[in-house]
């Protein structure tokens, strides 16, 4: 029974969506039946299969809404927004009412007993169907912010679907969901739910994006490709045998064709067994019509959300960690990038502000692009901003480098922190989202225009362009989007900066030299000698903090890899993303360009913790733990060298 | 019990850990890692790490030879392999044979859970979740 039930509560959730879609989209003038009896029967099976299961709760908030809908399908009532606020605010009800008899969450029994009730009259009532602006006296409504109240925003004129709808969109958990969370239930100008506070609406997201990495659904057409191709191995496997046992002239010929098919064939498998995993992102795109909606209507902005490129496929394992950090976007951009109405036709802009979700492939990679037409960050905020938290900025730095503070811890511009965010309150942690999904994110502002963030992914989790390299005897794979090029240094190019610190210059540019092998703290290489970099080869890499040049014995060449975790049988190391198995069966790591940055960073303050230590022998409330120092007496004589 | 040596001295693991026993093959060294932890290895698509249990305590190092061994053993839901000198036997202890470890600040005493004694010799019977300790820590 219980794995029918996973069955009902997978296929409930996708009829619930599918409501949330439509009714989102519904324009109440022109309402037309065939929606209606759309959002009806996705009703009536969520009805249907929670009875069978016992469901009951499930079940009669379904049947209230279900007559509700049917009323309104027979054209006995007409829509209105508050049937679809109603309508809207039941689906996020069963959703948790789901979750609950998952044994996720609780739902207060009284919060949906008001809804019945609610829908109830509306079912009954004709009054509210000739006036759908007031609303009967008896209605427990929670309170209304005040200050929209009295707006009238025609679609958006509600608030009542907010403050539950915001608790609860099914976010990932990460630490930007909680924040987003937290920000969010920010006291004074919402109605405070007891349900919206406390810790619940993280722990039904960790639930929920639990519930959605178990399965996947899968097009017939596509497990009907894998089978196909597995079928055609078969084949060939056969065809190969037969070479190998014939005799003749021509079998080694043949040989070599078969195993040309081989490859053709793997290769094949390999992209269907991949195209498995891909989902169009409208899976996250959709989500955010209803983010919008609620967000727009607490702030009293007019928006239109445009989704661009919806079918773009991405792996679904980056499918369920994108949707955070672009929910964060897309809220920044409609509290701080949009411009309240007033000012908005000040400026002699149109009173209604667009935002766009534009997704599209560019090379290996997805490109997802948040922009809004609203005023664009403000530089000397920034500046003066940065300059406050003391953070060092270049005296004329570029638009780029100043818009790339937003990204620091804690940043935040926003004159005062709204219920919905400040603009930089997690922005960091948007940005460490992306980058540990091996993406980046860019942004574009222009004052008075707008403000575009593009965030970079690749199109998955599992494979990567690397170029592998040698170094000190082992291999290691570097992705080949952090490389921006690699060079056979001239001995003129290479300076050296005090005792031990070596810098490349490249077109009149100096970048920091670190030597791989001393870098991850392994033993000196037993052939060649990567000490004297003109034997080496230098791979211009970019990370994070900085562009550097990683010394290198050889090139190998360029591979396609298949990501292996570290992590599961050992543990995350700095510096290394993961690992690979090569084709003669040997390990060999991926490095992690970020990683690595952050590792010569800190091995740069070690050392100089380190010569401040020696320099004054008593001084023994050094920081430094011996566990990091261990590489330093290997790495020293190498240094030396140089 | 699953008995092997290191050195002159017989250590012994719970049997029903041990998932394989392989010969040793080459290793891919991994970045700044503890000096007990030789590398990681291809076990059959998965990427295992590999302890040498002589450096782990601190014996003479042996050097590898043809009887080698690493223990594959399953940790928790981790994979690891144990490099010994070789395995012995295989052997049923009572819990009378086996008496607590001795209590000396010179012994790392972190993954010894007791000592038995077995035809003359010393058992050391180690715990093998406490290796994770050490892979576990930076």
């Amino acid at each position: 029974m219980s794995e029918f039930l996973g069955i009902f509560v997978e296929e409930a959730r996708e009829h619930l969506q599918e409501m949330e879609a439509m009714l989102l989209a519904l324009r109440i003038d022109t309402v037309t039946t065939d929606d209606l009896n759309k959002i009806f029967r996705a009703a009536h099976s969520i009805k249907g299969g929670s009875a069978t299961f016992g469901l009951n709760s499930v079940t009669e908030l379904a049947h209230v809404l279900e007559s509700l809908l049917d009323r309104l399908r027979d054209r006995r009532l007409a829509l209105t927004t508050e049937m679809v606020d109603a309508l809207l605010r039941s689906t996020d009800l069963l959703g948790e009412q789901i979750s609950e008899h998952e044994g996720r969450g609780t739902v207060d029994a009284r919060v949906v007993e008001e809804l019945c009730e609610r829908i109830r009259r509306l079912t009954e009532s004709p009054a509210s169907a000739a006036s759908p602006i007031a609303p009967s006296t008896s209605t427990p409504k929670p309170a209304k912010p005040l200050g929209i109240e009295g707006v009238a925003f025609g679609f958006f004129d509600d608030a009542e679907a907010t403050p539950a709808s915001l608790a609860t969109p099914p976010l990932p958990p990460s630490p930007s969901s909680i924040a987003v969370a937290e920000s969010v239930s920010e006291p004074g100008l919402l109605p405070t739910e007891p349900r919206s506070n406390g810790p619940a609406p993280v722990t039904s997201a960790a639930a929920v994006a639990a519930h959605e990495s178990s399965s996947i659904r899968v097009g017939v057409e596509k497990v009907d490709q894998i089978i196909n191709l597995v079928g055609e191995l078969v084949i060939t496997q056969a065809m190969l045998a037969q070479c190998v046992d014939s005799a003749g002239t021509q079998r080694l010929e043949k040989l070599k064709a078969g195993l040309d098919q081989l490859d053709r064939n793997t290769r094949a498998l390999q992209e269907a067994a991949m195209a498995i995993r891909m989902m169009p992102i409208s899976a996250v795109f959709n989500r955010f019509p209803r983010v919008v909606r609620d967000v727009a209507a607490r702030l009293g902005k007019e928006v239109d959300l445009k989704l661009v490129g919806e079918g773009t496929e991405l792996d679904k394992g980056l499918i369920e960690r994108i949707v955070d950090p672009l929910t964060h976007l897309v809220r920044n951009s409609l509290d701080h990038g949009l411009e309240a109405p007033a000012e908005r036709i000040a400026c002699g802009k149109p009173v209604k502000g667009t935002i766009t979700l534009r997704a599209s492939h560019q090379g290996g990679n997805i490109v997802i692009e948040v922009s809004d037409d609203g005023r664009g960050l403000s530089r000397e905020r920034i500046l003066a901003k940065a300059r406050e938290r003391g953070i060092a900025v270049a005296d004329n730095p570029s638009d780029g480098e100043v818009w790339a503070l937003i990204f620091e811890a804690g940043f935040s511009t926003a004159d005062k922190v709204t219920d919905v965010s400040g603009r930089g309150v997690g922005m960091d942690v948007v940005r460490s989202n992306i980058h540990s999904l091996g993406g980046r994110v860019e942004i574009h502002s222009e004052a008075g225009l707008g403000t575009r963030m593009t965030v970079r992914l690749p199109l998955t989790l599992a494979i990567l362009d690397g170029m592998s390299v040698s170094c000190g005897g082992e291999t290691f794979i570097v992705p080949l989007t952090f490389i921006v090029e690699s060079l056979r240094p001239s001995p003129e190019s290479i300076r050296t900066v005090g005792s031990q610190g070596r810098v490349l210059q490249i077109r009149g540019k100096y970048l920091p030299m670190v030597t791989l092998h001393e870098l991850l703290g392994m033993s000196a290489p037993a052939v060649g000698d990567a000490g004297v970099p003109e034997e080496g080869i230098l791979i211009v890499i970019d990370t994070e903090e900085m562009r550097m040049a990683l010394l290198v014995d050889a090139l190998l060449g360029q591979h396609q890899v298949v990501i292996k975790s570290l992590e599961t049988n050992y543990r995350k190391v700095p510096g290394i993303s993961g690992a690979t198995i090569m084709g003669d069966g040997r390990v060999a790591l991926i490095l992690d360009a970020a990683g690595l940055g952050r590792l010569a960073a800190s091995q740069r303050r070690e050392r100089e913790l380190a010569e401040l230590a020696s320099a004054f022998p008593g001084a023994t409330a050094s920081p430094t733990s011996p566990a990091l120092l261990t590489h330093r007496p290997r790495a020293q004589p190498e240094l030396a060298l140089s | 019990m699953l008995t092997f040596r290191l050195g002159a001295e017989h250590y012994a693991i719970d049997i029903l850990k041990v998932q394989e026993i392989r010969g040793y093959e080459a290793v891919t060294r991994i970045a700044n890692a503890p000096r007990s932890v030789k590398g990681v290895i291809n076990l059959r698509g998965n990427i295992v790490p590999i302890i040498d249990m002589r450096i782990r305590f601190e014996l003479a190092q042996a050097n590898y030879d043809d009887f080698t061994v690493v223990i594959i053993v399953n940790v928790g839901a981790r994979v690891v392999g144990m490099v010994v000198d070789g395995v012995s036997d295989v052997v049923g202890l009572t819990s009378e044979q086996i008496q607590p470890g001795p209590a000396l600040a010179a012994i790392d005493q972190s993954c010894i859970v007791g000592l038995a004694t077995l035809e003359d010799r010393m058992l050391i019977l180690l715990d093998v979740q406490a290796l994770l300790a050490d892979i576990d820590s930076p």
